[in-house]
């Protein structure tokens, strides 16, 4: 799985989390907190998707690295290189 | 010869749940999604741990502890259980406050709340402002050393009315004092300020009987009358548990039960550091309750404008001693309208105090029910303040006690709120100690209330949930008994 399709499912799983929310202007370089109204147990929600989905572990110390959606991507790309998209 | 109720379970789960308060259903249905196979053991005959309810001949059901929550379960309920249970929950408009000091309405919300400071309380709106948005700034990780007494000495100093205000809901949800750290009040003050107080509209059996349902259609293996005598653990790992006298391996275990209760009875301190031990034998437990159930005859309409919550003293000034003293001066009274259960033609009242277990533990047999019996008609004379012709419309009413609680939930001196706030860093490590095992439950104040454990049980079941996968690649320990 490449950046762009990491994205998508990043944006996938965020469209379950925050159903309301409009993500089609997503800005990729803004936290995600500052577009969309998330707290901490939504950004469990994400940690727990991935796992389930994927078996991407990510442990606590590194949730931080889910504050953009380029950091996200950024620091999935090494840990989800070799899986197929679902 | 005596019925089986672990029939036809497994001889092994990928995760064993003691306990079915809200933490622990919520990780057991978090976990049965992830694909993991759960059992859920209760020892009680029926599920919700202390989110529980009881019936009364003539139709009575007295819930203990519905109302109420902020307005963060809709989307816990949603995401974690069901749109039928997110979307039957309602809000509580009408919360009142009457004590020596003032009497006012309000619908506990941070625009109403910062309305009455600065009109009825006549405090300068830059103060409020400033208030507001401290507690709400406020986390898990920020300093603990100031307390509720010293944020409320800062902001509205020598103001006891205000902090009466500010801190007699937040002692009445989750049993915080003055002397408890100001992060635990700031976050829950903050939760509920974002939209005010909600229940569940049905009551809590209706709510525990979907939740139930639920389970199974995740597959939760869900199990009732099983007491949990030990926590089995091999070489600093869990390997599962022994219930009803029968052994049950499991790769995981989270326990719901009390965090004492996990660590010194169910596993053993042999099993776990000396300054663990140390830390966990300081966790002080949080206090019990008194609560007195009053049923109105069938048809008896209480007049809305009672509220739905009142908090009520006629204490002068607010004080935790006097909160938990047997001379009761503060009572809420929740007020449940025929509403809450929509088709019931039923009025009920329940008043709640915080209390020490030690006080009514102390008591013979023929004192502690005098002081029982006592504790009712006290408070049904307290409650003539409001309904005046209360004895004339009573058709049942009774009492629980520190006892009562301890009874049904098996928490040590019947806490009903869990433990003070070193709790929760006691819970968090437990799995340090003994691999696979996990605690989830009413600690250290954030964590408690209904929004606090369920999502607390989804923290939990996450940590679960990767323990499993990092474990799965590892030899299955089998059990080797």
């Amino acid at each position: 799985m490449g950046p762009a399709e990491i994205k998508e499912t990043i944006l996938d799983i965020l469209e379950g989390i925050a159903p309301d929310e409009d993500l089609s202007g997503l800005k990729d370089d803004v936290p995600l907190r500052e577009q969309l109204e998330l707290d901490s147990m939504d950004f469990l929600d994400i940690v727990m998707e991935l796992r389930k989905r994927y078996r991407v572990q990510i442990p606590e110390d590194d949730y931080l690295e889910l504050a953009t959606m380029n950091s996200t991507v950024n620091y999935l790309t090494p840990l989800m290189k070799d899986l197929e998209k679902v | 010869m005596a019925r089986d109720f672990l029939k036809g379970a497994r001889d092994s789960y990928d995760c064993i749940v003691i306990g079915s308060g809200l933490a622990g259903m919520t990780a057991a249905n978090t976990l049965a999604r992830t694909g993991q196979s759960v059992l859920l053991l209760e020892q009680h005959y029926k599920l919700g741990g202390m989110a529980t309810w009881f019936k009364r001949p003539g139709g009575h059901i007295f819930d203990i502890s519905l109302h109420g929550f902020p307005v963060g379960m809709i989307k816990s309920c949603r995401r974690y259980w069901s749109k039928e249970i997110a979307d039957s929950i309602v809000q509580l408009r009408n919360i009142r406050f009457d004590n020596p000091m003032f009497s006012l309405t309000t619908t506990f919300n941070r625009e109403d709340f910062t309305r009455l400071l600065i009109e009825k309380f006549q405090l300068p709106e830059a103060d409020v402002v400033a208030f507001f948005d401290a507690a709400r700034g406020m986390n898990f990780y920020d300093d603990q050393s100031t307390t509720v007494g010293e944020l409320f000495q800062k902001f509205f100093p020598g103001r006891e009315d205000v902090i009466r205000l500010l801190m007699e809901p937040i002692t009445y949800a989750n049993g915080s004092t003055l002397e408890d750290p100001a992060i635990s009040y700031g976050i829950v003050f903050s939760n509920f300020m974002s939209q005010g107080v909600f229940t569940f509209e049905g009551g809590t059996d209706r709510l525990i009987d979907l939740m139930h349902k639920e389970l199974v259609t995740s597959g939760v293996d869900v199990r009732i009358r099983c007491d949990v005598e030990k926590i089995l653990v091999r070489d600093r790992r869990v390997c599962g548990v022994r219930v009803n006298g029968r052994d049950i391996a499991a790769r995981s275990v989270v326990s719901n039960a009390n965090l004492k209760s996990t660590i010194f009875r169910m596993v053993g301190e042999e099993h776990f550091d000396r300054k663990f031990v140390d830390d966990a034998q300081a966790v002080r437990l949080n206090n019990s309750s008194c609560q007195v159930y009053m049923a109105l005859k069938p048809g008896s309409d209480l007049d809305e404008s009672l509220g739905d919550l009142l908090f009520s003293s006629t204490a002068p000034l607010f004080r935790t001693d006097a909160l938990l003293s047997r001379d009761i001066t503060s009572r809420t009274y929740s007020f449940y309208y025929p509403r809450t259960r929509p088709g019931s033609d039923r009025s009920l009242i329940v008043s709640s105090t915080n209390a020490r277990y030690e006080d009514w533990a102390k008591l013979s047999k023929e004192d502690y029910e005098a002081s029982k019996r006592d504790l009712v008609e006290t408070t049904i004379d307290a409650l003539a303040r409001y309904v005046p012709d209360i004895r004339e419309r009573l058709a049942h009413a009774e009492a629980s006690t520190p006892i009562t609680f301890r009874h049904y939930t098996q928490h040590l001196n019947g806490a009903s709120f869990g433990t003070k706030f070193e709790g929760l860093a006691v819970s968090r490590a437990i799995p340090e100690q003994v691999g696979g095992l996990y605690h989830a439950g009413s600690v250290g104040i954030i964590m408690s209330g209904w929004l606090g454990a369920m999502n607390y049980g989804v923290i939990v079941a996450n940590d679960v949930d990767s323990w499993l996968l990092k474990s799965a690649t590892r030899p299955p320990l089998a059990a080797t008994t």
